[in-house]
């Protein structure tokens, strides 16, 4: 699933928005960036509440098309700044990192079928 | 308006921030200073001026600054007739000071975010050491660039030899490492990750290098006194190591457990220090080894092969 239907379909806000549309294979769900480094997948939208720069440069290091801020944390300036440079995409929700994990594994399942 | 100085973190390229990073204000600066009291006269602090072609006088009291009279209070004196009285009642007082042991990069947002033209250089014990202009920062960075380009004229000719003969394909980059500069975290994963890239290198073996650089490398950050990471990428592997000058870990064989760490409240916050860094590192390297003395430092090395010879490794 493209990350832009990804948030039209859940309604989740596009904070930042990459030229190049990437596909979202599958997901990780982590507040803590070396787990996610040992343990996520490429291509997986990264479900955080970590919202700052730090996040980017692990989604870059692992490929990853799109992380998803939870509880509607204030994204910083310089945090959108880097999404911009790498081509990592910024969704932000108000929902927590259980409901949205939810969603977006339903969300991946339900087109693939 | 003054123009900002192209060296900032975001428009800077990687050679520039490497030395702006690993330059401190101290390395920089004129310390041959032209200061005066404050009961000197600004006639006084004029010759002063015209004798040593400075244009800002630090006014200093027991080795500590406590003001500045620049070219303009000078013309502000002959304009309003007072320069014969004493400094201290017209002398600026509103001071922005750098402290010697800050990173270079720090002087230069401070250059773009004051108008100012110079700024006095304070030490720990807050004594004035020195002074930092613009000139100071552009003459240092051209020197450190003569001296990166020679390197670099020396590399080019290492590659044609090796284009003729030998075909091993040799890069080594060095960076700096400060500690809790989250700001720069990852710089040098980003360009191992680049180089690699380019040289067509397997996914699986990219993301294996990549979490072995990002998580010493954040490791340099979070735990050291500071250090550098160093990476050497030729055909058959590629070596990642970092040095850096202490503390030192008491026991070496603690940290590679899952889940130990000495990380406090607001590095956790950040989502750092899980206590899986050394152990992620450790899992993705073919070839690992750990060196640490209390009050020294700590040396990690990470070798991955080219050829994935641990087609098993579970690297998710």
């Amino acid at each position: 699933m493209k990350t832009s239907q990804l948030a039209e379909s859940l309604k989740y806000s596009l904070v930042v928005a990459p030229e190049e549309d990437r596909e979202i294979v599958t997901g990780y769900t982590s507040d803590l960036l070396s787990d996610v480094m040992g343990n996520a997948e490429e291509g997986s939208v990264f479900i955080t509440i970590q919202a700052h720069r730090n996040t980017i440069a692990v989604a870059q290091q692992l490929d990853f098309p799109a992380v998803i801020i939870c509880n509607n944390r204030p994204i910083p300036h310089d945090m959108e700044n880097a999404a911009r440079q790498n081509d990592v995409a910024i969704l932000k929700t108000e929902d927590n990192q259980f409901i949205a994990s939810y969603k977006v594994y339903l969300a991946l399942n339900t087109q693939k079928q | 308006m003054l123009r900002a100085l192209p060296i900032g973190t975001d428009k800077a390229t990687t050679a520039v921030m490497e030395i702006i990073l690993r330059l401190k204000i101290k390395d920089a600066m004129t310390t041959d200073l032209k200061t005066a009291r404050k009961e000197d006269s600004l006639r006084f602090i004029q010759q002063l001026m015209k004798n040593s072609y400075v244009t800002g006088v630090p006014i200093v009291e027991n080795e500590r600054i406590v003001g500045i009279v620049t070219v303009n209070h000078i013309m502000n004196a002959l304009d309003k007739g007072y320069i014969h009285e004493p400094a201290e009642k017209y002398m600026g007082r509103a001071l922005v000071v750098l402290e010697d042991d800050m990173p270079l990069s720090f002087a230069i947002t401070y250059f773009n975010k004051y108008s100012y033209h110079r700024f006095p250089v304070i030490d720990k014990e807050q004594h004035l050491v020195g002074i930092l202009t613009s000139r100071d920062i552009l003459t240092t960075l051209l020197q450190e660039l003569n001296a990166e380009m020679e390197e670099l004229e020396g590399k080019i000719d290492m590659k044609i030899a090796a284009e003729r003969g030998c075909t091993l394909n040799v890069i080594t980059k060095d960076f700096a490492v400060n500690k809790f500069d989250f700001e720069n975290a990852g710089r040098a994963s980003f360009e191992l990750k680049k180089i690699l890239k380019e040289r067509k290198v397997s996914q699986k073996i990219i993301r294996r290098a990549s979490v072995a650089s990002y998580e010493l490398e954040i490791n340099l950050v979070i735990h050291s006194d500071g250090g550098r990471i160093l990476f050497t990428v030729d055909d058959n592997k590629i070596t990642i190591e970092t040095m850096d000058n202490g503390p030192g870990i008491p026991d070496v064989s603690v940290v590679l457990e899952e889940g130990y760490s000495t990380a406090n409240e607001w590095i956790r916050s950040l989502g750092f220090g899980a206590g899986m860094g050394l152990a992620n590192t450790r899992r993705v390297s073919d070839e690992f080894d750990i060196v640490s003395e209390m009050g020294k430092g700590t040396t990690v090395l990470s070798v991955i092969n080219m050829e994935d010879k641990n087609e098993d490794i579970a690297i998710g």
